[in-house]
């Protein structure tokens, strides 16, 4: 698109990673926070160079109680095949499942990154992941894992809170989240380099940034604000929902590391692949 | 042979007569060559809209496509500096300066020109790591010139490591056998020879006999349940032929999406394939069918019955009771009748269904992708997987070159074999 | 005709065997084509058995929704596009092939079926790759190009087929008698191959309707077909309007083919 001089959106939603190897590749613009929110009021990592936080929400686990006779506690029981036995599924991307392998192979959450930056902790990474390798089901589009979980094709899954919380809230299914070990990322908006209405771009970012409007988004689908400043415009019956409700940051969790995803993404992707396919 | 030769026995007479009638058979023979020439223009001009439009939809875009495999300009292009200051470089370790210096100008130049992340993708996918460390460089070179620009370059370790320069040599050159080997799993090594990529990254021989395989399984499933169902259909009553073969042309006639769409639905866990197994005793617990190889497999044989059927069956069809009364009649027992009469005649309709089969499951995608499991992605998905998410055409196209010979060498075998004729299933 | 004159036991019993054996064949290729019918009417938001209740929920939200609207909207666009194109073209290239003289029949033939041949991943990646430099991805005539080239096929062969039965002499007789070469294909040689056009025609459009792949690469979001829809329903929005929008489409495809075989048999049998 930028490639080709013709640029036909204007914004454009993108995980975190993305945006930073769309600033290196010079195909994001660089955002001008003045016209924005002042940037020391987001979350740490959530206002990055080339796109702006919409978002917080969780890496959980997610299971269905009238099959699991025994709850699971941590998202690391995705590895405990002997206590839960049966087909698991798991995002069709490196991110997030390699640090819970890591972590479930013993490596603190505070050292998960500096692990998994050697060739030794991605191999450690990758042949924890071996061990449940047969018994994942891949997921890689947000409404299966919801899908996946009502059809018992499985008995756990890894999911976006959101996409759980709306079939336990809207389709009224039996579903349990485990906070325990979650991985926080955020969504994030960016203008992409050439786009042709920047200024109502801007005018956009800065509406989405104030913390009221920020808050809102909670009401639709239960994924927090980014804006520090937002949690007393959150409706009251969506915040114990969200992942960075203070109940859900009292056990263990670790906020993605997009720095590390920026730099090594690329080449874990590729290998991550290649192990997929082999 | 024929003691009568009517040819040979006009000659003589044509010939006598030649003298007289010769003009006029002349002006003759020209106006109807002329006739018929003009007929042979006539019938080419009618088929060439459509020629010129398959060439133009199919042609070009396939040929295009496959020229990406071999033809790849963008480093070459990025770099010519460098590729001059390699000329002279023997391929032993690191180059001289010149070479860095050049790779310097190179550099800025792409940075100038807004290049820069296409040289590093393209660098990236010979070499892998080589996307961060380009645009480390380049950002690196943004505030250095002349001589600080060679020490930039100098200063990130990736410049001097011994496969680097290798592989940018490798890339200079436009016409590069790199994506096909890979495509095999192949490289070339330091000597010049060609080896086996390491275990690790070897995915793509694994796919093709995947590919194989499945296709295989499907062929011999859809045999074993179409033969004896075509067999039936070409020897009942005409009334209860025409129902049954509606009913193998039904789904033949529903989308391939629909079908997959359908075996999504019978596949699960808790789906009527599985009630079905647990009823008759077959499994004591319900078995993962979807995302599983047997669970393709299935769907694909449903898809591809109809298509290995109905060329056996039309050769059944023409098949009259008559012979095997004969047989039978002559003594054979049921059983060698059907093996020495029957068989040998239906083998090509047998021939044409198989083989058609084997050669559309080459290049399934739609059911893969949505009933297997990641070890049950065929070669298609993966050439799809290349555009869509890798933005990587060289190998894709690799992909699509080796694939595409298996297909067009299989049904050159078929049209040659077979006739086209076979292909004609309704 | 399946037994001998003097079946055996054994014999009877392996004619028992045929015909249970049929049977179950029979089912699994009825089945599934069946079984997104009663989905379509599951009143629960969950893509399973056993059903939550009877209703048309989710044909409403197919009819009704935009998303869905302009789905069935495209899909007309360019299965029509492609119809038009391809039984143009393909009859009047049959009309051609049917001449035993045309120069370099055994080599054509093989290169007009082969878009039947070719993954059709290949030809959509292509396609995407050319397309894009010439201006015609994410444009329907791009979608309809690409579309004509795989259904022009099916087109050439029924069209081939009711030329069989045409007697050539029936033209030459219309020459004869003063007709121009216009007037005689459509007085006299159109109205005798048209159920083969018409069934040609049949299989062109349910080609376009039904094709998923091609369209994948080249429609932009706003071009989206309903296979497309369904497709990426399927890996991303799980919902019963998917078997609503199969069953739908299912319906036409099995409508329009059985039309255009009756047009074919007949096509065949017609007397010339």
């Amino acid at each position: 698109m930028v490639e080709t001089g013709n640029v036909p959106i204007d914004l454009v939603t993108v995980e975190t990673a993305t945006v930073l190897q769309g600033c290196d590749a010079g195909i994001l613009e660089r955002l001008d926070y003045s016209k924005i929110a002042p940037r020391d009021k987001f979350i740490q990592g959530s206002a990055l160079d080339c796109g702006v936080g919409l978002d917080a929400y969780g890496d959980i686990l997610a299971y269905d109680p009238t099959v699991l006779k025994e709850a699971p506690t941590s998202v690391l029981d995705l590895f405990d095949t002997t206590k839960f036995p049966g087909k698991r599924a798991m995002r069709k991307f490196p991110a997030q499942n390699l640090e819970w392998a890591l972590m479930a192979d013993g490596v603190a959450p505070a050292d998960v990154y500096k692990v998994l930056a050697t060739p030794e902790g991605v191999v450690r990474a990758f042949k924890k992941l071996d061990t449940i390798k047969k018994d994942i089901v891949w997921w890689d589009a947000g409404a299966q894992p919801a899908q996946l979980l009502a059809s018992k094709e499985v008995v756990m899954t890894t999911a976006w809170n959101g996409r759980i919380q709306n079939a336990i809230d809207t389709d009224k299914k039996p579903f349990k989240i485990v906070w325990n070990n979650q991985i926080l990322e955020y969504d994030m908006i960016s203008i992409p380099k050439g786009a042709r209405n920047t200024e109502l771009a801007y005018k956009y970012l800065a509406y989405i940034s104030e913390p009221k409007n920020n808050a809102k988004l909670a009401s639709y689908i239960t994924y927090g604000p980014v804006r520090t400043d937002a949690a007393s415009f959150v409706a009251p019956d969506a915040l114990p929902k969200l992942p960075n409700a203070p109940d859900h940051l009292k056990g263990a969790y670790l906020v993605a590391d997009t720095e590390f995803w920026g730099d090594y993404g690329e080449d874990l992707v590729k290998r991550f692949n290649a192990w997929l396919a082999q | 042979m024929s003691a009568l030769q009517p040819s040979e026995l006009d000659r003589p007479t044509l010939a006598r007569d030649r003298s007289a009638a010769d003009t006029d058979l002349k002006s003759v023979s020209a106006a109807l060559r002329r006739a018929e020439f003009g007929d042979r223009m006539r019938s080419l001009l009618l088929a060439a809209p459509l020629l010129i439009l398959l060439v133009l939809s199919f042609g070009i875009p396939i040929v295009l496509l496959l020229s990406r495999a071999v033809y790849d300009p963008t480093i070459a292009d990025a770099l010519p500096k460098t590729a001059q200051a390699l000329g002279n470089w023997n391929g032993q370790g690191v180059p001289g300066d010149d070479a860095f210096a050049a790779l310097a100008a190179d550099l800025k130049e792409n940075q100038a020109k807004g290049t820069a992340y296409e040289l590093a993708k393209s660098l990236n996918a010979r070499l892998p790591g080589a996307r961060s460390q380009v645009l480390k460089t380049v950002r690196k070179l943004e505030s250095a010139d002349g001589p600080a620009a060679l020490d930039a370059v100098k200063s990130v370790p990736f410049w001097s490591a011994p496969s680097t320069w290798p592989a940018i040599r490798s890339g200079t050159r436009s016409l590069t056998s790199f994506y096909l080997l890979s495509a095999l799993d192949l490289r070339w090594n330091a000597d010049g020879g060609i080896e086996q990529v390491p275990p690790e990254q070897a995915i793509f021989i694994q796919v093709f006999l995947r590919t194989f395989f499945v296709a295989a399984s499907v062929t011999l499933a859809t045999l074993i349940l179409g033969f004896p169902l075509a067999y039936l259909i070409a020897n009942v009553p005409k009334g209860l032929a025409a129902i049954l073969i509606v009913a193998v042309l039904l789904p033949f006639w529903t989308s391939i999406l629909v079908r997959t769409a359908a075996w999504t639905v019978l596949l699960q866990k808790f789906g009527l394939v599985n009630d079905f197994l647990l009823l008759i005793g077959v499994t004591s617990d319900r078995v993962d069918l979807m995302y599983s190889r047997i669970g393709l497999i299935i769907a694909m044989t449903h898809i591809q019955l109809p298509f290995t059927l109905l060329p056996i069956y039309s050769v059944m069809r023409t098949i009259p009771a008559s012979q095997m009364k004969a047989a039978y009649s002559l003594g054979a027992r049921p059983f060698t009748a059907f093996r020495r009469v029957y068989i040998p005649q239906v083998f090509p309709g047998v021939m044409a269904g198989c083989m058609l089969t084997f050669i559309l499951c080459l290049g399934y995608y739609i059911t893969p992708a949505l009933i297997g499991g990641a070890s049950d992605q065929l070669i298609s998905n993966f050439i799809a997987n290349y555009v869509n998410v890798e933005l990587n055409w060289e190998m894709a196209a690799a992909l699509s070159f080796i694939l595409l010979v298996f297909t067009l060498a299989l049904f050159g075998i078929f049209a040659r074999v077979l006739g086209l004729d076979r292909l004609k299933l309704v | 005709m399946l037994l001998s004159p003097y079946p055996t036991t054994g014999e009877r019993i392996r004619i028992t065997l045929l015909w249970i054996w049929c049977g179950l064949v029979i089912l699994f290729l009825l089945v599934p084509i069946l079984i997104p019918v009663p989905l379509s009417f599951n009143s629960g938001a969950f893509f399973i058995f056993p059903l939550e209740g009877i209703s048309a929920r989710w044909y409403e939200v197919v009819l009704r929704t935009q998303r869905w609207q302009s789905a069935i909207g495209n899909s007309l666009i360019v299965a029509f596009g492609t119809t038009v194109i391809a039984t143009t073209l393909g009859t009047l290239t049959a009309i051609a092939l049917s001449d035993e003289k045309f120069p370099g029949r055994r080599i054509i033939m093989p290169l007009l079926l082969s878009p039947l041949i070719v993954p059709v991943v290949i030809t959509a990646v292509g396609s995407y790759l050319f397309y894009a430099r010439v201006g015609l991805a994410s444009t329907y005539a791009g979608i309809i190009l690409a579309h004509t080239a795989l259904a022009s096929p099916f087109v050439v062969v029924t069209v081939g087929a009711s030329l069989t039965g045409f007697d050539r002499n029936l033209m030459r007789a219309a020459a004869i008698s003063g007709a121009r070469p216009l007037t005689s294909f459509f007085r006299v040689m159109l109205p005798l191959i048209l159920p083969g056009v018409l069934s040609g025609a049949a299989f062109a459009f349910v080609t376009s309707f039904d094709e998923v792949v091609v369209v994948q690469f080249l429609a932009s979001a706003s071009q989206r077909t309903m296979p497309l829809e369904m497709f990426i329903g399927l890996r991303e929005k799980l919902s019963p309007a998917i078997t609503a929008a199969a069953t739908l489409m299912m319906g036409l495809s099995i409508l329009l083919l059985l039309v255009a075989n009756i047009l074919a048999r007949r096509g065949r049998k017609a007397p010339a």
